[in-house]
């Protein structure tokens, strides 16, 4: 509870936090707010490229579909999208970290070695490769993503254990007969909990930037799908004239993406209040 | 023998893989006695308090000897629940906690195992420990993680955490060590008062002859994983016998003019020489301490691994 206290006061970290909650509250009620729902698949030619007006306050796209509606239900997609991945990453790497940490010897130089493996394949590439080899689609984008960013979390609970399992209280678990597994799951882990969080925070945020860009790729979502990256991809051949129709999925993105980084920094501050000070 | 011993440690051998970490390590410790392990780093001291406390690194193994802590093997499995009479006061107090739970609740889960009572009881117990040992705000302390306390703090904890289980026996590893002077001086005399209010018998390891001098009644001198001499403080400090004690004494800078060292280092526990483990860095070395382990031979005050303790050492260098 401190680390939230801690966090509220640091005014830049709040309005990350703010947008998030923001965002999510608008992706669970998206059906119900969105003023036209229907617009995620349906099409009306004959009002296509309108400005912003009243009746549509966001303009609507080279189908005639809302933009603000698409926006909004688009929320959920791009939350889906990042907290699949940062979870499957998580799911991944932190065992593989424990593991590797533990214990010197073969197993764990494998397991690191293959995390170095996956942290040096370029993230955009293999979604690309993967694109091509499985059904390009929100699915295989989220498998190329996960499949890219658990290193880092491998990395930072390696780091955590490798620190740890010399400790002294880890020696006395060990030395009344408790289980390794114990040790690991219930005293050292949580010692990597602030550490996980940030990077989990951080990764959202990555993970829908890079999601909107294999969108706009081709890769990703599917139209008619409302996805932002796809309508910023879908924009360009109606540039200059449609500003509207790039400008407020793209904001969406920025908007997201800055919530999530300035609400990581700020629990990395919260949670290590050493490098406070490093951030006038 | 004559009383009953509370800490027997008898011909202990201790290998990490294929290194001989400790060999035929023997020491007793009577009720109430406060006993001195001194030697250089890497001589096993620390290794020793770890075969005591159970806590050994995995993959150690224990292929000869007994430990027996108020009459009971403590090595087996039946009788290693006696531990819990046994306190101890760790080197760094900086790990020796986890930084994610309170202190409170570590102590806590401790006294659960070992000491009668229920919760409440062990509270109230833990609070009059730390005013005890002049913790500041004794009943705020138990709610607070372990970084929120200093090192000279966290220390004072510890030892109410060694004492929270009424231990007949208080092992401290170089305690003071990671303290600065003024701190330093205030643990070791409270470990002391402690000790006699309690009736405590203490195992002390310490690399310190100031505080082996002030604190311990008895000493034992590893070498190498092996006891090279042992008996009371005051007459091994005074007059040390075997040729390690005696150069290991004229190192400190203390009670030597002019600095000395000992020539070569401690050999590796892989890599240990044959016959008396000092022979290699022995000024008065014979041709037989290369092929024989001198056996520990008892004097009137004292007993001495090394049949040539009369003979007077050659002047040594000046470093």
């Amino acid at each position: 509870m401190s680390l939230l206290r801690r966090l509220l006061r640091d005014p830049v970290a709040a309005l990350g936090l703010v947008i998030v909650i923001f965002a999510v509250l608008v992706a669970i009620l998206a059906p119900w707010i969105a003023p036209y729902p229907e617009d995620a698949f349906e099409s009306h030619l004959l009002q296509r490229l309108r400005e912003p007006s009243v009746e549509f306050p966001f303009g609507t796209d080279n189908l005639g579909r809302d933009i603000l509606s698409r926006v909004i239900l688009g929320t959920r997609n791009a939350l889906a999208v990042a907290l699949s991945v940062v979870l499957a990453s998580t799911v991944i790497g932190i065992p593989i970290g424990l593991a590797a940490g533990w214990k010197d010897g073969w197993l764990s130089d494998i397991l690191m070695r293959l995390t170095d493996v996956f942290l040096a394949v370029p993230q955009l590439i293999l979604a690309l490769a993967l694109g091509q080899l499985m059904a390009p689609g929100l699915g295989t984008a989220m498998v190329a993503l996960a499949l890219t960013y658990w290193p880092f979390f491998a990395r930072t609970v390696f780091a955590e254990t490798r620190r740890l399992r010399g400790a002294l209280f880890v020696d006395a678990l060990a030395g009344i007969g408790a289980h390794p597994l114990r040790i690991l799951l219930l005293h050292v882990l949580p010692n990597a909990a602030p550490a996980i969080l940030v990077r989990a925070t951080i990764g959202m945020g990555f993970t829908i930037l890079t999601a909107a860009i294999l969108g706009f790729l081709g890769v990703g979502a599917v139209p008619p799908s409302p996805d932002w990256g796809l309508a910023v991809a879908e924009a360009r051949q109606y540039l200059p004239e449609a500003w509207w129709f790039p400008t407020f999925p793209g904001l969406a993105i920025l908007l997201l993406v800055l919530a999530f980084n300035l609400l990581g920094d700020g629990l990395r501050d919260a949670a290590d209040p050493r490098l406070r000070r490093s951030r006038r | 023998m004559t009383g009953p011993d509370l800490l027997r440690v008898d011909g202990l051998a201790v290998q990490l893989g294929r290194a001989s970490i400790l060999d035929d390590v023997g020491l007793v410790i009577r009720p109430g006695a406060t006993m001195g392990v001194v030697g250089e780093s890497g001589c096993g001291k620390s290794t020793l308090l770890r075969a005591i406390l159970g806590i050994l690194p995995r993959h150690a193994r224990i292929p000869r000897g007994a430990i027996l802590f108020e009459g009971r093997d403590i090595l087996s499995d039946q009788a290693a629940s006696a531990r819990g009479r046994i306190g101890f006061v760790p080197q760094d107090p900086y790990l020796s906690l986890n930084p994610v739970f309170r202190a409170g609740t570590q102590l806590l889960e401790v006294m659960r195992r070992h000491a009668p009572g229920n919760r409440r009881q062990h509270r109230a117990k833990l609070i009059e420990l730390f005013r005890a040992v002049q913790l500041p705000d004794p009943e705020g302390a138990l709610d607070k993680y372990p970084h929120e306390f200093s090192g000279g703090q966290r220390q004072r904890l510890l030892i109410a955490a060694a004492l929270s289980c009424d231990p007949a026996l208080l092992v401290a590893d170089e305690p003071t060590t990671a303290l600065d002077v003024t701190t330093q001086r205030e643990i070791l005399a409270l470990l002391r008062r402690l000790a006699s209010e309690r009736g405590l018998a203490l195992l002390f390891v310490t690399h310190d002859f100031g505080v082996l001098a002030t604190l311990c009644e008895q000493v034992t001198v590893l070498y190498a994983g092996r006891v090279v001499e042992s008996g009371l403080t005051r007459a091994v400090l005074d007059a040390p016998e075997h040729p390690y004690t005696r150069m290991l004494l004229a190192c400190h800078p203390d009670r030597a003019a002019d600095l000395i060292g000992i020539p070569g280092t401690v050999p590796a526990a892989d890599a240990q020489p044959s016959g008396c483990r000092f022979h290699p860095r022995c000024p008065i070395a014979h041709a037989s301490c290369a092929t024989e382990v001198p056996p520990l031979l008892l004097t009137e005050d004292r007993s001495v691994a090394c049949p040539w303790h009369h003979e007077p050492l050659p002047e040594m260098a000046v470093v």
